[in-house]
């Protein structure tokens, strides 16, 4: 349970944060990202609204999306998953139920508290239910004439005077605002896939946000246990201005190896050395996939337009869309083929552009592991460096094996580290990010990188 | 307790992995044997050491509450499933809470003492990850006072150990304690990784006293424990044969392969009242000085203690109610090492509660194993040496907060 004096050092009024979250939609609530911020923050609403000094006010929260079917499964994954939260807090919620003599078990305590939460939940699919929310969380399609249209609409018809926040990942704030004439009631509040898990939230206000909202969102999310880095108000922030570059730079070595070898091979090499070489969490087409390729191509064609003396736009992720090859999630969460092609989660064949099928990955991955050469002896698999206490020790150390080993493995991996550290510094002097380490805060909170793009290791 | 009008002896042994958290083999999300599956195993394991099932009289079941872990009651209707020549024979099956496994040995070795039986199966079995630890929490506060749920902690017993953690470290030192502590999970663990059945087995763990000196979290669980204080969700069985010496020459046992029963203590508490002094273990002291008595030997006598640690506290406070060591005295002897393996008193040998495992109502019927195995030299890996000056092994099985408890005296049969 979160404590007055947490809310006292922040400058919003508790009162007044209570208020706000009195009335709340989420639009694009049964989306991957809408659906996380759903479950945050109907959690959130029920513990303030089980609070004894909020007794007897009522709590609403609308979960607005255009499809009904969908909204079904959302509130049969809010259920799960509040559940699983309550059993983790079972402590506090005891506490909190002190009074009810009729809940006696933790099973009984947890099955209120399940119920609790989602009775504050309305799922909606007419937009009017948000008339009367205080606070507006958008996550609907990337799109910045669609997202313009929405708060435009409401803003114009709400009976009250809502805030906005909007999840966008790429689209600048001012634009928003600006175009919806919102008058500084729109703020970026960015969550990372998925919000439930993923500890990152960038926050992005314009020079015109009205400072209270800005407290509001800090206040929120901090409640959530967030880790908040603030971006400036530039396309794409900090999040997606590394990872679009670094995708780039991903693809163009791609493009390039594929003069010698077979595009496939070439995405293979790619892909394990951003992966295994650079020990991350998984290699740069998998993650181009993971996130979606055309959603990659359309948050570059957000970005671009904004971008001086350099071209964000790749037309090899075009031509993979034309062939209808476009990554992201099935329904149930689990991986659709893009630049690979997987089994349970795990690649096993790369797309072949030319022939357009996928080829196993069995055929080439001796060959490219031979030309690749040996990793650095030392290397560690990312799940065992994350959670090592030296880990800085052991990257100094693996990095300069890895300047002593004359593979083309190493030889991509340094290229790869010296870009990735480029592109952040570039965010830092480009007054994107604040600082050198909001960049590498949201490269391990946001991406799970073991380490930050700006360091001293190569 | 009267002195034993008969000889009563223990033979033919066994335990099942103790399974949960730690061992290889265990997936929350994956199938894995049932309660039927352990009974079996561990029966048969012991009507083949026997000879056959047409030796039993009866059978006795401990078994603390699988109607609500598995939904099953009845449990004696088990005892033709393991072996259908036990079929109209008699069975029984007894409860209480943690001490279900010496209650259903005590059982069985009334039987024998009236004469009724000659031949007693005697088998402890509980499957407890049938549910997620939060919700078992509230099936184990059923060995407490229900009244007291509501005001209990979520994690009710490892709330109420904690309690009496607090009240002893404030009286006696919350420094020495905590080490004190520490050094019993360690002991706990190392005996476990010597003992194939164990569920710290696997354990790996190399600075088990970093981990034991870690700091209890009050927000997640509770205020004076932490998880290494405390035993862990476990599925199991144990069982062994209690026999006369009739018994001993229907089975074709020798004596070598047995231990006798020398004596027992049984004592009850109240279980509706609070501990009067929580930084002891009243009832379980009653208990040991009473199965000492009936035995005729005094505790300098005893070679090895399986003892009821299901916290690392209970285990130095089960030291101090056996008169070990003087009241606050305990963590030091814990911690100078006298109930390591080496020590003077080696206690809990293949791991105890916090390391072999406790699947509740067999962890009686466990610690009798472990001590027929330890006195006949069939503990392999974790055999300690019995010395001739101390041949006697000591069992402590307490049931609730020190409400019910066993306390039996064994000696290597001659």
């Amino acid at each position: 349970m979160k404590t007055k004096t947490k809310i006292n050092h922040l400058k919003i009024n508790f009162m007044e944060y209570t208020e706000k979250l009195q009335n709340v939609s989420v639009l694009g609530a049964a989306g991957k990202m809408g659906s996380g911020i759903l479950l945050l923050t109907a959690v959130e609403m029920a513990d303030l609204s089980l609070k004894p000094e909020n007794k007897g006010k009522h709590f609403v929260l609308h979960a607005m999306d255009v499809s009904g079917e969908a909204l079904q499964g959302l509130m049969k994954y809010i259920k799960t998953q509040v559940q699983k939260m309550a059993e983790k807090k079972i402590v506090a919620l005891r506490n909190l139920y002190a009074h009810r003599a009729d809940l006696v078990t933790n099973e009984q305590v947890i099955n209120q508290y399940t119920e609790d939460v989602l009775l504050i939940i309305r799922p909606t699919q007419i937009l009017e239910s948000t008339y009367d929310s205080q606070v507006i969380f958008e996550a609907v399609k990337e799109d910045p004439d669609l997202k313009v249209l929405i708060f435009k609409h409401i803003n114009e018809n709400s009976r009250t005077t809502p805030w906005f926040c909007t999840n966008t990942s790429s689209i600048p704030i001012n634009l928003i605002d600006e175009k919806a004439g919102l008058n500084g009631r729109v703020l970026g509040v960015h969550f990372y896939n998925p919000p439930a898990v993923q500890k990152l939230v960038e926050i992005i206000k314009t020079e015109n946000t009205q400072p209270e909202l800005t407290d509001f969102a800090h206040t929120f999310a901090k409640n959530l246990r967030k880790v908040i880095v603030p971006s400036a108000d530039f396309a794409g922030f900090i999040g997606n201005g590394h990872f679009m570059r670094d995708a780039l730079h991903g693809i163009r070595e791609a493009e390039s190896l594929a003069q010698k070898y077979s595009f496939t091979e070439a995405v293979y090499m790619i892909n394990k050395v951003s992966h295994d070489y650079l020990i991350r969490p998984m290699g740069i087409f998998q993650l181009i996939d993971y996130v979606g390729i055309d959603v990659c191509s359309y948050i570059m064609s957000v970005m671009n337009p904004y971008l001086e003396q350099e071209e964000l736009h790749s037309s090899l992720l075009e031509a993979l869309l034309a062939d209808g090859v476009r990554g992201g999630q099935n329904p149930d969460g689990s991986q659709k083929d893009g630049f690979l092609k997987y089994e349970k989660g795990k690649p096993v064949g790369v797309y072949n552009t030319r022939t357009k099928t996928y080829q196993d990955i069995s055929e080439i991955k001796d060959r490219c592991d031979t030309e690749l050469g040996s990793p650095p002896l030392s290397v560690k698999p990312w799940k065992a460096v994350v959670s090592d206490s030296n880990k800085d020790q052991f990257l100094k150390a693996y990095f300069k094996e890895m300047k002593a080993v004359n593979t083309l493995g190493s030889e991509l991996a340094l290229k790869y580290v010296r870009q990735s550290r480029e592109t952040g510094l570039k965010l830092v002097s480009d007054k994107v990010a604040f600082s050198r380490e909001d960049v590498n805060t949201v490269l391990r909170t946001g991406f799970f990188h073991a380490y930050g793009p700006i360091n001293e290791y190569i | 307790m009267k002195k034993m009008r008969r000889k009563v002896y223990m033979i033919a042994g066994y335990n099942t992995i103790s399974m949960g958290t730690g061992r290889k083999e265990f997936h929350p999300k994956k199938p894995r044997p049932d309660l039927e599956d352990y009974i079996r195993e561990a029966g048969q394991a012991v009507l083949s050491q026997i000879g056959g099932a047409d030796k039993v009289d009866e059978s006795v079941f401990g078994n603390f509450i699988a109607s609500r872990f598995n939904n099953q009651g009845n449990l004696p209707g088990f005892a033709p499933f393991i072996d259908e020549r036990l079929r109209y024979k008699p069975s029984v099956r007894v409860e209480g809470a943690c001490a279900t496994g010496s209650l259903a040995l005590v059982t069985g070795i009334r039987s024998i003492l009236a004469g009724t039986s000659e031949v007693t199966l005697v088998l402890g079995v509980e499957v407890q990850n049938s549910v997620k630890a939060v919700y078992g929490a509230d099936i184990l506060a059923a060995a407490g006072w229900a009244k007291e749920r509501k005001t209990g902690h979520a994690y009710f017993f490892p709330g109420k150990f904690s309690d009496r953690s607090k009240a002893y470290a404030e009286k006696f030192g919350t420094e020495k304690t905590r080490s004190a502590m520490a050094r019993w999970y360690a002991n706990a663990i190392e005996n476990a990784r010597l003992c194939p059945t164990a569920q710290e087995y696997h354990n790996t763990t190399q600075d088990l006293i970093a981990c034991g000196i870690d700091k209890p979290n009050p927000k997640g669980f509770v205020d004076s424990l932490n998880y290494y204080d405390c035993s862990k969700v476990s599925d199991g069985a144990s069982a062994i044969a209690v026999v006369s010496e009739e018994g001993l020459k229907k089975c074709d046992i020798d004596k070598k392969d047995a231990i006798e029963v020398m004596g027992f203590g049984q004592a009850q508490d109240d279980i509706t009242r609070p501990p009067a002094d929580p930084t002891k273990l009243s009832t379980t002291q009653v208990a040991v000085q009473n199965a000492l008595k009936a035995s005729g030997i005094t505790k300098e006598q005893v070679g090895t203690v399986e003892c009821h640690d299901c916290f690392t506290i209970a285990g130095i406070m089960a030291v101090e109610a056996i008169g070990l060591a003087q009241h606050g005295k305990g963590i030091d002897f814990v911690s100078q090492g006298h109930t390591s393996r080496n020590g003077s008193v080696p206690f809990n040998t293949t791991g105890g509660l916090i390391g072999w495992g406790h699947p509740t109502g067999a962890t009686g019927v466990h610690q009798a194993v472990t001590i027929w195995e330890q006195l006949t030299g069939k503990a392999i890996d974790a055999q300690i040496d019995i010395k001739d000056d101390k041949p006697y092994g000591l069992t402590i099985n307490m049931g609730g907060d020190d409400i019910s408890v066993v306390s039996v005296v064994y000696k290597k049969a001659n």
